[in-house]
């Protein structure tokens, strides 16, 4: 029963080799998807191309989905998968701060290391700001650590925060995912077209 | 430096189906936490590698500080991560990706409306903010976003949401980079 490597099915030696290939796999897909482009990413905040809204609430819904049968049918553990702590101002400053920069920049951390691979130079750029980023974190964390130390709410899931049932929940959320797909089509139909 | 080939009335690259990316990505972060337990990241790679630096070069400040000496070990260098080996995995992919479809070539990439200058000078602010929001919400668009809604995180959710609610509140101020 998954997970393999923390139950000890697959040693865990194996780990790091196996991190480079789910790497090379992950770095692929989103070159392959036109993600090494900061043009292409940026699209989706003026309505000219919803590459990233698709691929990324396509990617959400297959893991969630196959998260959730893989539980049901006994070859995942669900309750013993990492879940992203809650510490509820520091997701949405943190997250805000992060939108201004994906809107500047043109890239998120992923992305941009794509970019570097094929040469982009304005990503070499990017990732060098980026490592600033977190050395002026670093060296005024006594800033910081109130926002990000405070208001811990615990490795929370959403039935926990909204007591809904899960498989409603993704249920509801697909279909809506559908319609925004649908919607996000029409407008980029009314859209000026971007070439890039 | 290599010139690639842009014509200006057609997209100069074809890419995947988004919905066929998206849903190879879907199976690789169920596969990542089936293995691992853990979903993807990004932003963590270059947090070790920060770490490495100024442990390097200024071990007694590094040790001193509250958030460095969290990641520093006595016998272990903190790039030996899983999310370190991730990342190289990333640029590996990424490169073979783009090799297969003739992508590869210095170039900065940007509206012919802006400057080079002015494309650089954006992507570094935009890093350097990405880099501290990603601190402050403990991951970034891979590793707290996408990966936490994998699991229904509700912290996840609200990354997510004050990314993407960020991004096109301020959209319109950043419009003649990009339209």
């Amino acid at each position: 029963m998954g997970p393999l490597i923390p139950n000890g099915v697959i040693p865990y030696e194996w780990s790091n080799i196996i991190a480079i290939i789910i790497g090379i796999a992950f770095g692929f897909v989103l070159e392959a998807s036109g993600f090494s482009s900061s043009r292409k990413l940026a699209g989706v905040f003026y309505g000219y191309d919803f590459a990233v809204l698709k691929v990324f609430f396509t990617a959400a819904l297959v893991s969630l989905i196959g998260i959730l049968y893989m539980d049901y049918l006994g070859y995942l553990d669900m309750g013993s998968l990492y879940v992203h702590p809650t510490y509820l101002w520091g997701a949405i400053i943190g997250g805000a701060i992060m939108g201004v920069g994906f809107v500047a920049g043109g890239f998120c951390p992923g992305t941009s290391l794509c970019a570097v691979a094929i040469g982009k130079v304005d990503a070499i750029i990017y990732v060098i700001g980026i490592m600033i980023g977190v050395f002026i974190f670093s060296e005024l964390y006594f800033l910081f650590q109130p926002i990000y130390e405070g208001s811990f709410e615990g490795n929370i899931t959403l039935m926990d925060t909204f007591g809904v049932n899960r498989y409603w929940f993704v249920f509801v959320f697909t279909i809506a995912a559908i319609i925004i797909f649908a919607l996000s089509d029409q407008i980029k139909k009314r859209v000026k077209k971007i070439f890039y | 430096m290599k010139k690639l080939k842009i014509d200006p009335n057609k997209n100069s690259h074809i890419y995947w189906n988004p919905y066929f990316g998206g849903f190879l990505l879907g199976i690789l972060i169920l596969f990542t936490f089936y293995m691992t337990g853990r979903g993807l990241g990004a932003s963590g790679a270059m947090k070790s590698s920060v770490v490495t630096i100024v442990n390097t070069v200024t071990h007694s400040h590094a040790e001193q500080n509250e958030y460095y000496s969290k990641f520093i070990k006595d016998n272990e260098s903190p790039m030996n991560n899983w999310l370190v080996f991730e990342t190289l995995g990333v640029l590996i992919g990424a490169f073979i990706s783009g090799g297969l479809s003739g992508r590869i070539g210095w170039r900065v990439q940007h509206s012919p409306k802006i400057t080079r200058k002015r494309r650089l000078i954006f992507a570094l602010g935009g890093g350097i903010l990405f880099g501290l929001g990603a601190q402050i919400a403990r991951g970034c668009t891979s590793g707290a976003a996408l990966s936490g809604m994998a699991v229904l995180s509700t912290g996840g959710f609200i990354t997510m949401l004050a990314i993407f609610g960020t991004a096109f509140l301020v959209a319109y101020f950043f419009r003649k980079n990009w339209i």
